[in-house]
C-alpha cells in the first residue's frame, strides 16, 4: 500500500523539493507551503522514494492533504 | 516467643516484603529492560531514602508493600516524598492498602509542602475488589481528589514506565508534568482489547495510547525517554527548576555562561525577511546559561518551543514562537501546550520569557470549527492571570491576536523588548491595505489596481517598524541588539522579582477550555 505525505496545515504550495523517483529521508523537505504569510517546509515524517507528486505549484491545500505518495 | 524469636521474625517479614514479588512476573519484568521498583529508587536518592511508610503492609497475605512502595528521601539535597508502583505485586495494582499508602503520601506531601513523584507501573485499579473501593467516599477516587487539592501547592511529577490505564491514566492526567519511557509506557481509557469487544477497533498497544502516541499527538506526555534510568534523571532534573512548594523561591543554580558558538552568532540568526522561517533554539541558545535548556513538549505542536531553562543561575519558563515549525502561527494545541505551561512556571514561582516571533492564530474554517478561539482563549487567559516576572521580547513579527497572546504590551508584562528585526503590527501591509481600501480598489480600473495597492502597501509598511511602533511610542521599555539581551534580562528579572505577586482576589475565574 502506498504511503503518504500530507501539508502540515493550509496554505499554498509556493514549492515543490522533490519529483517522481526521488529518495528522501526523514526530515528533508517535500514541499514549501505560503501560509499566513510564511513559507513553511513540509519536512517528511519517513524515509523512501517519491511514486506519484500529487500536486501542483499553486495549488490550494489543505491541512492533511496529501502531497506525494511513497513507498 | 524470645526476643532473639522476635527480631528474626520482624527481618524475615522486612526482607520478604523488600524483596517484592517474585516468579513469572518478576521475571517478565527484568527480561522487558525494565528495572525494578527499588532499583528505581537506588537512582532516584542521593544516597538512599530517609523513611518507609507501611512496607509490611499487605505482608499477612503474601502481597509485599499491597503492590506500592511509599518512601521520602533527598534528591540533589531535597526533599521528594515519592509513590512507586510495584509491578511484580498483582501487577502494581491498587488494593485497599495500596490506596491507604497513596494517599497517606499524598497528604504528607501537601502537609510538609515538599515534591511528590509518581512512578507509575501499574495496572490500575484491582478490578475485583471494586465493592469495596470504587464507590464510597475512602475509594480510589482519593488519589485523584488529592492530586486536584494538591495542585499549584507542591509540584508532582510523573514518571511512566509502564501501564496506566483507564481511571489510572488520570494520574499522569493529573500532574505537572509527565515523563514516559519508549516503547513501555502507554495510558488509555479503554484497552485494545476492550476497544475490540465495543467499538470493533482493532489496534496495538502502543497504537491505542504509547508513550510516542502521547508525546507526539495527545500532549499527555511532556519528555519521552529511553529507559528506566533516563526517566529519573529527567525527574530530577526538572525538579532542580522547581522550588519545594508554592510559597518558596525557585532555587537559584551555579550560574555558567552560554554556549559560545551560539553568542556568536547571536545577533544574526534572525532572519531579516520576516516570510523566512528559522529555529528559535538558536535564539536560546545564545541566551541562556549552556546547557541549562529542559524543554517540555518538545514533539508536540513543535511551533511553539516551551521549557525551563536558566538566566545567570536563576530558572526562567521560555515561551517562544518557533517559526521552522508551521510558521510559528498559533493553533488549538499550540496554544494548550503553552498556556498549560504558563500555568506551571506561574503556579512555582518561575519567571516567564516570552520570544515572539508570530505571525497570528491560524485562520480558516477548519480551526475555526475546531474552537480556535475557545482554546486560543486559554493562552491569553493564563498570560493575562499569570503573576511572577514577566518579560516579552519582539523577536520578529508581532502581529494582531499572536502579539497579545505571547504577552505583548497590553498584557502588563513587567518589561516589553524589542531586537531590531521586530515588526510589530495589528496586520501585515498585505491584509491591511485589502482591508482598508478594498472598495477603492475595486473601484478602480483594473490596469490601475497594482500600482494602487503597491504603493499604500509601502506606505503601510513604513509605519511596521520598531522605531516608529514600539521605541517612540514607548509601547517597548527598550530596543537592543539580541547580544546584549541576556545581561539585561538578568538585572530586569532580579529587579522584577522584588515586587509582589498580583494575586487576585476570588474563588476562581472561569477558565476557558
Amino acid at each position: 500500500m502506498a504511503k503518504f505525505i500530507s501539508s502540515t496545515m493550509a496554505g499554498t504550495i509556493w514549492k515543490l523539493e522533490l519529483k517522481e523517483g526521488d529518495t528522501f529521508d526523514l526530515g528533508d523537505k517535500v514541499a514549501i507551503l505560503e501560509s499566513m504569510k510564511m513559507e513553511i517546509p513540509v519536512e517528511a515524517d519517513d524515509s523512501g522514494t517519491v511514486l506519484k507528486v500529487l500536486v501542483q505549484e499553486g495549488d490550494v491545500v489543505d491541512e492533511g492533504t496529501h502531497l506525494i505518495s511513497f513507498s | 516467643m524470645t526476643h532473639e524469636e522476635g527480631l528474626a521474625k520482624l527481618e524475615a517479614k522486612r526482607q520478604s516484603a523488600l524483596a517484592g514479588g517474585q516468579g513469572k512476573v518478576r521475571d517478565k519484568h527484568i527480561e522487558a529492560g525494565k528495572l525494578l521498583v527499588r532499583q528505581r529508587l537506588e537512582i532516584l536518592f542521593d544516597d538512599g531514602f530517609d523513611f518507609e511508610d507501611g512496607l509490611l503492609a499487605g505482608s499477612e497475605r503474601d502481597l509485599p508493600g499491597d503492590g506500592i512502595v511509599t518512601v521520602i528521601g533527598k534528591v540533589n539535597g531535597r526533599d521528594v516524598a515519592v509513590v512507586a508502583n510495584d509491578m511484580t505485586v498483582k501487577a502494581g495494582t491498587w488494593g485497599p492498602q495500596a490506596l491507604l499508602k497513596f494517599n497517606r503520601m499524598q497528604e504528607l506531601a501537601l502537609e510538609t509542602g515538599i515534591p511528590l513523584l509518581y512512578l507509575v507501573d501499574s495496572a490500575g485499579a484491582r478490578i475485583d475488589q471494586q465493592k469495596e473501593l470504587f464507590l464510597g467516599r475512602n475509594g480510589w477516587g482519593n488519589i485523584w481528589y488529592n492530586q486536584v487539592q494538591i495542585s499549584g501547592r507542591v509540584p508532582q511529577v510523573c514518571v511512566l514506565f509502564g501501564p496506566s490505564p483507564a481511571g489510572a491514566a488520570y494520574v499522569p492526567g493529573l500532574c505537572d508534568l509527565v515523563i514516559m519511557v519508549d516503547k513501555q509506557a502507554s495510558a488509555y481509557l479503554g484497552s485494545p482489547r476492550m476497544a475490540k469487544m465495543t467499538i470493533f477497533e482493532d489496534v496495538t498497544e502502543e497504537q491505542m495510547g504509547g508513550a510516542r502516541l502521547h508525546c507526539m499527538f495527545s500532549g499527555l506526555g511532556d519528555v519521552l525517554v529511553k529507559n528506566d534510568a533516563e526517566g529519573i534523571e529527567k525527574a530530577k532534573q526538572f525538579l532542580s527548576y522547581l522550588p519545594l512548594n508554592w510559597t518558596e523561591n525557585a532555587p537559584s543554580a551555579q550560574a555558567t555562561e552560554p554556549n559560545a558558538e551560539a553568542v556568536g552568532k547571536i545577533d544574526t540568526v534572525v532572519p531579516i525577511n520576516q516570510n523566512v522561517p528559522y529555529d528559535v533554539h538558536q535564539l536560546i541558545d545564545g541566551l541562556i546559561d549552556e546547557g541549562s535548556f529542559f524543554e517540555v513538549k518538545e514533539l508536540y505542536a513543535k511551533e511553539m518551543t516551551v521549557g525551563m531553562a536558566r538566566l545567570g543561575g536563576q530558572p526562567v519558563g521560555i515561551v517562544a514562537n518557533n517559526s521552522k515549525h508551521k510558521g510559528g502561527v498559533i493553533f488549538s494545541d499550540t496554544s494548550d501546550k503553552a498556556a498549560r505551561f504558563i500555568w506551571l512556571c506561574n503556579a512555582y514561582n518561575v519567571p516567564l520569557l516570552f520570544l515572539q516571533d508570530v505571525s497570528g492564530y491560524m485562520i480558516g474554517s477548519s480551526v475555526e470549527k475546531s474552537g480556535i478561539i475557545r482554546h486560543g482563549a486559554k493562552l491569553l487567559s493564563a498570560v493575562c492571570e499569570s503573576s511572577v516576572p514577566r518579560i516579552c521580547v519582539l523577536v520578529r513579527k508581532a502581529y494582531g491576536g499572536g502579539y497579545l497572546a505571547m504577552s505583548g504590551a497590553p498584557t502588563h508584562p513587567d518589561a516589553m523588548l524589542a531586537l531590531p528585526t521586530a515588526l510589530p503590527a495589528l496586520v501585515g501591509p498585505e491584509a491591511a491595505v485589502n482591508a482598508i481600501h478594498y472598495n477603492r480598489i475595486m473601484e478602480l480600473p483594473e490596469e490601475e489596481r497594482a500600482d494602487f495597492v503597491k504603493q499604500k502597501r509601502d506606505e503601510f509598511a513604513k509605519d511596521i517598524d520598531v522605531y516608529r511602533a514600539a521605541a517612540d511610542s514607548f509601547a517597548a521599555e527598550d530596543v537592543l541588539p539580541a547580544s546584549r539581551l541576556r545581561d539585561d534580562l538578568i538585572k530586569r528579572f532580579r529587579i522584577y522579582s522584588r515586587r509582589d505577586a498580583k494575586v487576585i482576589n476570588r474563588r476562581s475565574a472561569v477558565h476557558p477550555v
